[in-house]
């Protein structure tokens, strides 16, 4: 189980509180009509699934059901950083 | 026709406020109803360790950043200011009203039943702006849940810290309650409200009574 920071709620929850969103950090094309079936297809389906480090998007969902970012080492579980929406994470892989 | 489209189109939006107790004679129905909980607390025997009581509130749901406009004029109809730090909630001194932080841009007023109307009323004419109440009295039920042993069924519940150092009372927060959701406030030293969905009272209840049978439970109407 995790132990989350909420940055919303300021505190620590549950994970059982918690739904994760898949990695962060995905930019939509910025006009879908035009853009090339590749750049579609890469922004819908492909991710990069780290062995490490990686920068994923979770949302409170029981709680006060905002989203947030969350650094997190996905070989030892550990959570490096938590980080709200428009913010850049401060711990990257190298 | 095409004319009086036109005009409508012209009309500045109308914004509906419905009050949901238009008449003392339309009963206002308990989604516990079926229960008959004040049957049960005629039969109800010496104080358990667990007292439970349904309240009936007016529940709205205020939605917005508020700007220092908006701020003064939601603070000038509830005669308190929103609380801005999390998980904390504010009572009006006469204690009708209560205020409860949801999220930061998102909180839950609680007035009595006949006061929801007037409030949503006064909101729409004096609030300006991007914001959104709504009365959402219909959907949710209040528990309140007191007595020696209240902490130690909300443990079997949820996953909440409710150690004094950590739920000091006025707190508020919202989590998983028995695989369900309940928003908790602790109102006083040994009295907890749960705000919870109507469609989960029933079960709740249920979950309730089970939880709190080893340590008594005193049903109030």
């Amino acid at each position: 189980m995790f132990h989350i920071f909420c940055p919303h709620c300021g505190e620590y929850r549950e994970e059982e509180e918690f739904h994760a969103k898949g990695e962060a950090h995905i930019a939509r094309p910025l006009d879908p009509d035009a853009c090339r079936d590749e750049e579609w297809g890469e922004f819908l389906y492909f991710r990069t699934n780290p062995r490490g480090i990686h920068h994923e998007l979770w949302v409170h969902a029981a709680g006060c059901r905002k989203f947030f970012n969350i650094t997190r080492n996905t070989q030892t579980y550990e959570i490096l950083e938590v980080y709200k929406l428009g913010e850049m994470p401060s711990v990257v892989a190298e | 026709m095409s004319e009086t489209n036109q005009e409508t189109l012209e009309q500045p939006p109308i914004k509906l406020v419905m009050n949901q107790l238009p008449d003392a004679n339309v009963p206002f129905e308990s989604p516990l109803h079926h229960v008959e909980l004040t049957k049960i607390a005629e039969h109800s025997g010496s104080q358990g360790g667990v007292v439970f009581r349904e309240l009936s509130l007016g529940l709205l749901t205020l939605r917005c950043t508020p700007n220092a406009e908006q701020a003064a004029s939601i603070e000038g109809i509830l005669g308190v200011a929103l609380p801005s730090n999390p998980l904390t909630s504010i009572t009006s001194a006469n204690g009708e009203l209560t205020v409860m932080w949801i999220s930061p841009d998102e909180w839950l007023l609680q007035v009595p039943q006949d006061k929801a109307f007037e409030l949503e009323s006064r909101f729409f004419a004096e609030v300006s702006g991007h914001v959104s109440l709504v009365n959402v009295s219909g959907g949710m039920t209040v528990f309140e849940l007191s007595g020696n042993d209240v902490v130690k069924v909300l443990k079997k519940s949820t996953p909440i810290d409710f150690h004094d150092s950590e739920f000091p009372v006025g707190k508020v927060v919202s989590s998983i309650f028995a695989k369900s959701g309940a928003t908790i406030c602790r109102t006083s030293e040994q009295t907890y409200q749960l705000v919870v969905r109507r469609s989960f009272a029933d079960y709740l209840w249920l979950w309730l009574q089970d939880a709190s049978k080893e340590y008594g439970l005193t049903v109030m109407g």
